[in-house]
């Protein structure tokens, strides 16, 4: 397990070599420290070399250790297909959790369910949410978009567990895919539950388009990742949302951890803004349920 | 020291951004070590009066970065009498280079135009800067919706082209690595990882096309300066491979 202390060190020895050879390149570990420990909401292990969920995990956390986050929330397992069955979720889930239990104190589930199988959607919540260990409920990726009725239960299920829901959206200029969801149809599903928190993934993509969407809807948060590290999208988000209402996410595997650090790190902002937006934040959203189970943070 | 292969001076036409000011930019870069950044400029990607895109370019380079900025002038074919446009890049701005939008001047690698540049500029000692993209398809502005570059030409004319030297630029993901490998084995090319994605990219790119053939880009002001950054310690590249990509491998194309 990796600790603070050595993750700085390992940081702190490679800026040192690097500085020694006149090659200042990566924020030095002070600069780590500064934005407090790094929790990522929204991970997956497609795209990551390994086997297993514990092989892939474990290339995971050997480049989330190179880049000083300290926590992961994994989703999604690792298929590469997009319309699941309730065996093809379950097995997903089955992924994470294994990965999950090899790193208990580097990362968290999040359970992967779809408003196309209600019924085995709410169980599978109870399974790895209510009676297993996950903390959230996402990436939702369905072939139904999330203004569908059908989603109203399994927000019920997660506002009673107070836990978060990571969903999928985008604003492709080419048109979405059918069932994909869009930032306007969350803002429809979170006006239906004031009460519960969302985390709009990749803020739509077309992000100057996405912030202006869920603006006007404060139980929406901006996550800002799985896009280009385009300059200027978190000081907007910032600036329209407050850094309360950003969250950080990398999307890897299919993402890099540094491109979209990056746009945190490299942000025009407060450092307590950038302390909120890379872990703070999270850490609040997920307070609730890791208090009821027990999680030392 | 870093060697920075892609930045690019002026406006993005769609957005400010924080560095499109030349005295900014150069601050930046200097904040972050660049010891050189080779520059193109957005206005050459939409202007028709290339010759003054490139005199601003070598102007400004010039004035704020006389010791960094080294000028890539801006080429399209597509215009009437191009081929004073690169004589001037190279007699009177004293370029090392060029950088092309195929995608955005509407020709593809398939059009006579462009073995006739490849072949102008490898016959000067020109670097060709190609540039893949500038944006992710998904996110233009809806009507200025420009597809990537299609590469499948490429390999062959570099083969027809011995003694060229060609740079890919934003290698954008939806050209995948696979179709990298050729182009890298039929010659001189090299490859500029600002848009490279994915865990660990710069080095499974690096594993690809060979550590030699790939360049430090950041794609600055367009892209945070960061990212580049940390996708090098992310790469979890030892230090002294970590050089072949922050400036020697720069240095040996500007040199050859």
């Amino acid at each position: 397990m990796l600790s603070r202390r050595t993750l700085l060190k390992s940081l702190g020895a490679s800026c040192s070599l690097a500085l020694a050879q006149g090659a200042t390149a990566f924020p030095s570990a002070s600069e780590v420290a500064r934005f407090g420990p790094i929790w990522d909401a929204h991970c997956h292990l497609h795209l990551v070399p390994g086997g297993t969920p514990e092989e892939r995990m474990t290339a995971l956390i050997r480049f989330a250790d190179r880049m000083g986050v300290e926590r992961l929330i994994l989703s999604q397992g690792y298929s590469a297909q997009m319309h699941l069955t309730p065996e093809q979720l379950r097995e997903e889930n089955d992924r994470v959790l294994r990965a999950v239990r090899r790193f208990p104190d580097r990362s968290f589930g999040s359970v992967y369910l779809s408003p196309s199988y209600l019924d085995f959607s709410l169980q599978e919540f109870d399974r790895c949410v209510r009676d297993g260990p996950m903390v959230g409920v996402g990436e939702l990726e369905a072939d139904k978009r999330c203004n569908v009725p059908e989603l109203d239960p399994i927000v019920e299920r997660a506002m009673a567990m107070k836990v978060p829901i990571l969903q999928h959206t985008w604003l492709k200029i080419g048109g979405n895919e059918p069932g994909e969801s869009s930032p306007d149809d969350l803002v429809e599903l979170a006006k239906r539950h004031p009460q519960a928190s969302f985390i709009c993934a990749h803020t739509g993509g077309d992000w100057e388009r996405g912030i202006r969407i869920i603006r006007g809807t404060k139980n929406i948060h901006a996550g800002i990742e799985g896009f280009d590290p385009t300059s200027g999208v978190v000081e907007m988000a910032v600036r329209e949302l407050g850094a309360e209402r950003v969250i950080y996410g990398s999307d890897v595997g299919g993402r890099s951890f540094a491109s979209q650090l990056a746009k945190v790190i490299g942000a025009d902002i407060s450092d307590d803004a950038k302390k909120l937006i890379l872990g703070g934040n999270l850490r609040r959203l997920l307070s609730p349920i890791l208090q009821a189970k027990g999680c030392r943070r | 020291m870093i060697i920075d292969t892609n930045v690019t001076l002026s406006r993005w036409p769609f957005r400010r951004l924080t560095g499109d000011e030349p005295a900014e930019l150069v601050a930046q870069l200097r904040k972050h070590n660049v010891n050189q950044a080779w520059a193109g400029s957005f206005d050459g990607i939409l202007h028709k009066d290339i010759a003054a895109v490139n005199a601003r370019l070598a102007a400004d380079c010039r004035t704020y970065g006389q010791d960094l900025l080294v000028p890539f002038g801006s080429l399209n074919p597509r215009l009437p009498d191009w081929q004073e446009d690169l004589r001037r890049c190279q007699e009177v701005h004293k370029m090392p280079g060029i950088r092309l939008h195929p995608n955005y001047h509407g020709y593809g690698l398939e059009d006579p135009a462009f073995a006739k540049v490849l072949r102008l500029a490898t016959a000067r000692r020109l670097i060709v800067q190609l540039a893949l993209c500038m944006e992710d398809v998904r996110t233009q502005h809806p009507l200025v919706r420009v597809p990537p570059v299609e590469l499948s030409p490429l390999a062959d004319l570099v083969k027809n082209n011995p003694g060229v030297r060609l740079e890919l630029l934003n290698c954008t993901p939806i050209i995948g690595v696979e179709q990298l490998q050729p182009i890298s084995s039929a010659g001189e090319v090299y490859f500029e990882f600002s848009m490279v994605e994915g865990i660990g990219g710069v080095a499974r790119l690096a594993e690809r096309v060979s550590l030699e053939r790939v360049l430090f880009g950041s794609n600055y002001p367009l892209f945070y300066f960061e990212s580049a950054l940390l996708k090098m310690q992310e790469s979890g590249l030892p230090e002294s491979r970590r050089n072949a990509l922050f400036q020697e491998n720069a240095r040996r194309l500007l040199t050859v």
